[in-house]
């Protein structure tokens, strides 16, 4: 009876997200398998097997590849930007007696601001166009002239304002991670190395600090990377619009997105053929850093 | 073991009701249990959203409930025509796609007698294969809006060529203003086609059958506005189809819509005028877009019928409501040409040249056979000819191939 009341219990509780979890996530994956074999132009059920065309399209799509080879190239920048910056604001925070909670806070405020929201603030106030712009309006104290952050390509200035927005947003969630495992190595260890005669700072970092973050280093590289590779929010709030994407900067899942759902087309075949080539990417990607990651370590 | 029985016979029977509530929403032409449900896109102008309601809660025939649809109104749209029964009736441009998944019905038997009061090239714009599929509701356009005053001060004549154009850009060009803004995006979305129409070509040939842009002209056109580039307002709060960058006097020419006269009338008086898109050369010619929302009744609806009858009721027979919604919220033209030629507003000033652009020079801007997937393709050629500097000749062969296999797709 107990053990029946336990089992109730469990699927009382566990029932509606497992539920929740096959109905959103394993229904639609299986679901969208299935559509990148078939020509699903406006129908999630179709008729028109067409084999391999789908993928062969979407590997062929020259939109496609840049998204993949621009994200790829997003990655490797952002990555370990983001692990340096917000390791050393753990650093920092972890090192200062006073206020460090406040500090915390402040820090990791952004990570709960919508990602829509920030865009738009991005977009409209601190990189407008226009002379009242944040920026150019910091950029005339110093006799700058007033630049089109968003709409300017050459230079592309669209980064400074997509980085930007993604830096703020993530730099305080990693902060927490890697606060969280500072604090975790035992303060004993810094003693025995003061005693040893190792000095507080780079020595100490190197051989005490370092070492003792490699859980949570492989934990923020490897979100870090798969977050770049689905990055969507900021991208089409920033350069995109419901009539179209420049075809610049367009991550996959906005290249997607508009493949399959939005109004420049709803080809749903070629859409989870990229979904499924994109799924791979990532997972190839995650594995391989972490191979490279474990033989580093 | 009684109560196990009651509790597994209790679940068949929510099932069973579940799978029948399921049901009872979704057959196609079945009998219509609830409302009909009516969408619009959120329209700028305030008092379109209350005059729609009350359209529809004149209806006499059923009771219609309206939603107003904010956002990516077109993916919306697409999704829900997929899903289901939900919505009845919708305004949207007719896509060719619709139409081969059977989700839209042709409604060619709700014009009657007023089929030749409709703008036939609007009527053009929503049949597909023969068949009538969209009501037009209203004709949108856009237009070249100029400050007179700055192009006086400045010694230049409104331009009536392209290469006009790019000259008075740039030399309207100062401090804190800028020549042109034709949105964000560097005038790619919506000068795309005024391009090609200023040099004689358009998305499609004639028959439909073949690109209408496979001709060196086209890189020509795109290449001007690579010339316009550097002096084109960007990163505006607002995007082209808004008038704030043009009323706060961030630009002294803005390409956006006839919507937005009353506006731009209102902050700048008699300063203003209006123009077509200028020909490439001799050889091209003006134009003006034209488009229209137009009313459609999804096939999956639960009652096929009444909506059609709300349809005609709405956007056939009545004859004030048209006007109303046309001319009394912001500046649309009547899709008819009778109700066009009795509408206050544009019977004179800038109101009544562009209806005389329209008239003379207006060319279909979304045809129904131009694929999203196309239309994606040339639209990312323009941009990186435009904005990156890349080879129009190149860039549009890319184009002009993906165009050919939609074309052909669109045939088998």
């Amino acid at each position: 009876m107990t053990r029946r009341r336990t089992a109730l219990t469990f699927w009382l509780f566990v029932g509606p997200f497992a539920l929740g979890l096959l109905a959103f996530t394993y229904v639609p994956i299986v679901w969208s398998a299935y559509l990148s074999f078939f020509d699903a132009r406006d129908t999630v059920t179709p008729t028109e097997f067409v084999g391999v065309a789908n993928y062969l399209d979407v590997l062929t799509d020259r939109a496609f590849l840049d998204s993949i080879g621009t994200f790829t190239v997003f990655a490797a920048f952002i990555i370990p930007t983001t692990v340096a910056l917000s390791l050393t604001l753990a650093l920092l925070v972890n090192q200062i007696r006073v206020a460090r909670a406040f500090f915390r806070s402040v820090y990791f405020l952004p990570f709960a601001c919508s990602y829509v929201v920030a865009s738009l603030v991005w977009k409209m106030s601190l990189f407008s166009g226009v002379d009242s712009g944040v920026a150019n309006t910091v950029l005339g104290w110093f006799g700058g002239e007033s630049q089109a952050w968003i709409g300017t390509v050459d230079p592309p200035l669209y980064w400074v304002v997509l980085i930007t927005a993604r830096l703020w947003l993530q730099l305080g969630f990693y902060m927490i991670l890697f606060l969280a495992a500072l604090q975790r190595i035992p303060e004993h260890l810094y003693e025995a190395a003061w005693i040893d005669g190792a000095a507080p700072g780079w020595q100490t970092f190197r051989h005490i600090t370092l070492p003792g973050l490699r859980g949570a280093l492989i934990a923020v590289l490897t979100l870090n990377l798969i977050n770049a590779y689905q990055a969507f929010d900021e991208f089409y709030n920033i350069l995109g619009d419901s009539r179209g994407y420049p075809p610049f900067a367009r991550p996959p899942l906005v290249y997607l997105y508009y493949t399959s759902l939005g109004s420049g087309g709803q080809d749903l075949g070629r859409g989870s053929a990229g979904a499924i080539v994109l799924a791979l990417v990532i997972a190839l990607a995650t594995l391989l850093s972490g191979r490279l990651l474990r033989r580093a370590n | 073991m009684g109560a196990r029985v009651d509790r597994r016979s209790f679940l068949v029977a929510a099932g069973l009701l579940g799978l029948a509530g399921c049901g009872s929403d979704t057959g196609r032409g079945g009998a219509a249990d609830g409302p009909l449900r009516h969408w619009y896109h959120a329209y700028g102008e305030d008092g379109v959203q209350d005059a729609v309601r009350r359209y529809a809660a004149a209806y006499p025939g059923a009771k219609v409930e309206v939603q107003w649809n904010p956002g990516d109104y077109d993916s919306k749209i697409v999704t829900a025509l997929r899903a289901g029964a939900v919505p009845d009736i919708f305004e949207a441009q007719v896509k060719v796609d619709w139409v081969r998944q059977k989700q839209v019905v042709p409604l060619d038997d709700l014009l009657g007698d007023t089929r030749d009061d409709f703008v036939r090239t609007l009527l053009d714009s929503q049949t597909v294969d023969g068949a009538l599929y969209g009501i037009p509701q209203a004709i949108d356009t856009q237009v070249l809006y100029y400050r007179r005053s700055l192009l006086e001060k400045a010694g230049i004549a409104p331009p009536r060529t392209v290469d006009e154009l790019v000259d008075a850009t740039k030399r309207l060009t100062a401090s804190g203003v800028k020549g042109l803004f034709a949105g964000n995006d560097g005038g790619v979305g919506v000068l795309t086609a005024p391009l090609l129409w200023s040099a004689g070509l358009d998305f499609l040939s004639q028959d439909g059958k073949a690109p209408g842009f496979d001709d060196p002209r086209a890189a020509t056109a795109f290449g001007k506005l690579r010339d316009l580039n550097s002096s084109l307002l960007l990163g505006a709060p607002t995007d082209w189809s808004d008038p704030g960058a043009f009323v706060d006097g961030l630009a002294a020419m803005q390409w956006t819509g006839l919507w937005n006269l009353p506006k731009i009338v209102a902050a700048h008086g008699d300063d203003v005028g209006v123009l077509p898109f200028p020909r490439l050369d001799a050889s091209g010619a003006e134009s003006v877009p034209v488009g229209a929302y137009s009313a459609m009744v999804n096939a999956r609806s639960a009652d096929v019928v009444a909506a059609k009858a709300y349809v005609k009721w709405l956007w056939v027979d009545k004859a004030d409501h048209q006007t109303e919604f046309a001319t009394a919220f912001g500046a649309h033209l009547p899709a008819r040409k009778s109700l066009a030629a009795q509408a206050e507003p544009l019977r004179d000033g800038p109101g009544k040249e562009i209806v005389e652009f329209v008239t003379r020079s207006g060319r279909i801007a979304s045809p129904a056979r131009w694929s999203s997937r196309a239309n994606t393709a040339l639209s990312d050629a323009v941009s990186r000819i435009a904005r990156q500097g890349a080879d129009p000749a190149g860039e549009l062969r890319a184009a002009l191939e993906v165009a050919r296999d939609e074309i052909a797709r669109l045939d088998r």
